[in-house]
């Protein structure tokens, strides 16, 4: 069992991640923006983090850049989940610190693959 | 483990919905030539998010769709492409369209695929006008696949940058991925390895030479390396069988083609998908309410209250003798109160701001005004003002077919208002407010208008007014409420035929209501829609006046005061006033007119509130204030009989009824005696 920190704007996707995640079992902390996430990646641990690209407040790549530049998370895995089928966008995220992407669409399945092959 | 995402489906279709309504509501507001960022980002961020979860869902044809508006908006976004009113009316019918492709999703109905396509092509008419140099997805021949049968195995050389587990990534996770595909050796490398004191723990130092055996797909390893390509340099060759086998291939950044495929691919998968999720969640039509969790946390509450009263009655009950009847009563009245208090409160949950209701007309007098060739400013006041979803859902049409006429009839063109001497762009006023313990709605506009002559000819054509007799403006407006009578000189496609106002008038009525018309000639023309609202909630300041509560509207106190020794005059006929403010304020003192015992009466020791009513403001001399809170109206009539300068009641937290002052009417009251 893992602790996972997901955020994402939208609520379907919220709640599907993490429905998703904790049917496999672990524990899953989510956030409606990049700035609830910062605020609760403050005053906790995680083993993985799941971050939307595009969200209001903060987005998820300025949410990396702020997350690499915690101590509790500097090598925390994080996977944006992006639309962005582009390497352009990829690397974006990947140029904040992120570890790896999930692209939408995508359905439980391949979110738990993706998951466990992090997690190991 | 299967998971049924058919679940989530409900919310996605209800953010959705929502996000529509915010680039609508966006698009509307963005001016033209200038570039909000901001804006356009909110407007993208809500299309991005339908496109990502209609592709999760599997809604395919909704991700297309939202795909080529998101492409457009990214383009504004990027400055690549001008806000152009073209460019905000196409990606407004596109919300339409987009609307309707979820709505008939959720249905499980089809959609109009010509309207689809047709706008569809449309924005990639736009896309292309600023596209001409920058040629989009020149499709490139796909690359030769590096091995036409697949090798036995692969040798992959694997040397990590150091930064490689800076941002999370693992060659141990690397490792054990791959050997999942095949049978793997590991050979490590640790040549570059530093002496002890020079390392640094966070860096990579190791390097290695792997071998895969197994029929395992190129594009399968890019794949497990696909997040670390830019951290490492990375070799696969083919294990060597036939001669020519050896087959370099360095990490190749997938390209568009190679990313497209995987979108087919995707795409494929993904209707197979649909086609189970379709029949799982069922189209029934499942209406749902978005409540404010404090309202939900009332219910909540009192239903504590109520299970504590039920507790209460139980113990009564296991032994009961007649000396203990007082107690029962007392908990039976609390049950009473608690009942009571939970049917107010859940009722409270239908009551919803009508700014729902106000919300589509921007786009409606944006879409209109464009086609009629007039300008137009819409100007909303009070959308906060709270209505029972009944009445909300009831209240839309009359209101949409008023604004309709306004924008038809009422308004001039812009030519003809500037010959009038009347600013080019009309206007048009939706009020909501609260007054008296009714809901009032306001249409009004500046337009010309209505035609009192006209109206008395068609009146007298029609037979509903007599030859000679002299008729009151009020009595020629009420004819466009009779059946059959328009007054426009053509009937256009934008407003009605003559059987708009009666519906109108109907409709309200049938919502216990009341409509009034007023007009003026060049001026404009105001329509008012009062509904008495038994249901309503009320934002009250609570006052004393000798052992009762009153409540006074938060929305109509000015201020209060405290009087000072001498600054009250009596003036004849009219009571007493104070100077105040530099005019006269007359004194209603509240205890005398609702003849309340054990009162303030000395002007000095209470508190003069000064309310305003009808554009008229009059001080109420009471003993003190006490707290403000929300309180819903019951009504007088129904539960006692109507009381001048009172417009309801309610019961107070502590039980007590108290009573809603009625400000206007008080004025009235108070006009009358002096």
């Amino acid at each position: 069992m893992a602790k996972i920190l997901v955020a994402d704007d939208s609520a379907s996707m919220r709640q599907m991640v993490e429905f998703t995640l904790k049917e496999a079992g672990h524990q899953v902390v989510v956030a409606e923006d990049g700035q609830a996430a910062l605020n609760l990646a403050r005053g906790m641990t995680a083993d993985l983090v799941i971050t939307d690209v595009n969200m209001p407040n903060m987005d998820g790549i300025t949410l990396i850049r702020e997350l690499r530049a915690l101590p509790a998370f500097k090598f925390t895995p994080i996977l944006t989940l992006t639309t962005e089928s582009t390497t352009e966008k990829k690397m974006e995220g990947k140029d904040a610190g992120a570890t790896g992407w999930i692209v939408k669409p995508f359905n439980p399945e391949k979110l738990l693959m993706t998951v466990n092959k992090v997690l190991g | 483990m299967a998971i049924d995402i058919g679940q989530f489906v409900q919310t996605f279709f209800e953010e959705s919905l929502e996000g529509l309504d915010i680039m609508e509501a966006g698009l509307l507001a963005l001016p033209p030539g200038a570039v909000d960022m901001e804006q356009i980002n909110t407007i993208f961020r809500a299309v991005h998010s339908i496109k990502g979860g209609s592709g999760t869902f599997g809604f395919q044809d909704l991700t297309a769709f939202a795909h080529v508006m998101e492409t457009l908006l990214d383009r504004m976004r990027q400055g690549q492409m001008d806000v152009t009113s073209e460019a905000v009316n196409t990606l407004l019918e596109s919300v339409d369209c987009l609307r309707e492709m979820l709505v008939a999703a959720r249905a499980g109905a089809a959609v109009d695929n010509d309207r689809v396509e047709h706008l569809r092509e449309r924005l990639h008419l736009l896309l292309n006008q600023v596209n001409v140099a920058v040629s989009e997805h020149t499709a490139s021949p796909s690359p030769v696949s590096p091995t036409t049968t697949p090798p036995t195995g692969w040798r992959i050389n694997f040397q990590p940058h150091s930064d490689l587990m800076h941002n999370g990534n693992d060659p141990v996770r690397l490792f054990r991925e791959l050997s999942t595909l095949g049978e793997l050796t590991v050979r490590c490398d640790p040549r570059q390895l530093p002496h002890l004191a020079k390392l640094k723990p966070e860096d990579c130092y190791l390097s290695w030479e792997l071998e895969l055996q197994g029929t395992v797909s190129h594009e399968e390893l890019v794949e497990v390396f696909a997040w670390v390509e830019d951290d490492c340099d990375l070799r696969i060759e083919a294990l060597a069988k036939e001669p020519t086998a050896s087959n370099p291939v360095v990490a190749r950044t997938p390209g568009e083609e190679g990313q497209q495929g995987e979108l087919l691919l995707e795409r494929r998968k993904s209707e197979d998908r649909r086609q189970s999720d379709r029949r799982g969640p069922a189209p029934a039509d499942t209406a749902s309410i978005r409540v404010g969790i404090d309202k939900v946390d009332a219910v909540i509450n009192l239903v504590g209250e109520l299970v504590t009263t039920q507790s209460m009655l139980s113990v009564l009950g296991v032994d009961f003798d007649m000396s203990r009847l007082d107690k029962l009563h007392e908990a039976l009245d609390q049950l009473d109160r608690n009942t009571r208090d939970l049917q107010e409160h859940v009722m409270r949950i239908r009551m919803m701001p009508v700014s729902s209701v106000f919300s589509r007309f921007p786009r409606m007098v944006h879409d209109i005004s464009g086609k009629l060739g007039k300008q137009v400013e819409l100007r909303i006041n009070g959308e906060q003002t709270e209505l029972d979803k009944t009445v909300i859902e009831k209240i839309g049409d009359p209101l949409v077919h008023l604004v309709r006429n306004s924008l038809d009839h009422g308004l001039e063109p812009p030519a003809e208002r500037l010959e009038q001497g009347k600013p080019e762009t009309g206007a048009i006023m939706l009020n909501a407010y609260h007054k008296s313990g009714s809901i009032f709605i306001e249409v009004g506009d500046d337009g010309r208008g209505l035609n009192r002559d006209a109206l008395l000819r068609k009146g007298l054509d029609a037979g509903l007014l007599k030859p000679g007799e002299d008729y009151s403006d009020e009595q020629i407006h009420d004819l466009i409420f009779h059946p059959g009578l328009s007054t426009a000189a053509q009937i256009s496609d934008v407003s009605g035929r003559g059987v708009g106002m009666d519906v109108v008038r109907r409709n309200i009525q049938d919502l216990g209501g009341s409509i009034q018309i007023g007009s003026q000639r060049g001026q404009g023309t105001q329509i008012t829609i009062c509904l008495p609202l038994t249901l309503a909630i009320l934002d009250g300041q609570l006052v004393s006046i000798g052992q009762d509560c009153y409540i006074i509207p938060l929305l109509s106190i000015v201020e209060s005061v405290q009087l000072r020794a001498g600054s009250v005059n009596r003036v004849a006929g009219r009571g007493e006033v104070l100077r105040f403010r530099g005019q006269h304020l007359p004194i209603l003192r509240l205890y005398q007119m609702f003849g309340a015992e054990g009162a303030v009466t000395d002007l000095e020791k209470g508190l003069l509130v000064v309310v305003e009513a009808d554009g008229r403001q009059v001080g109420l001399f009471v003993d003190d204030l006490q707290g403000q809170q929300q309180v819903s109206i019951k009504s007088m009539e129904k539960n006692f009989r109507r009381v001048p300068g009172v417009s309801g009641a309610t019961i107070l937290g502590d039980g007590r009824v108290g009573l809603i002052l009625d400000i206007s009417g008080l004025i009235r009251v108070n006009n009358a005696v002096t």
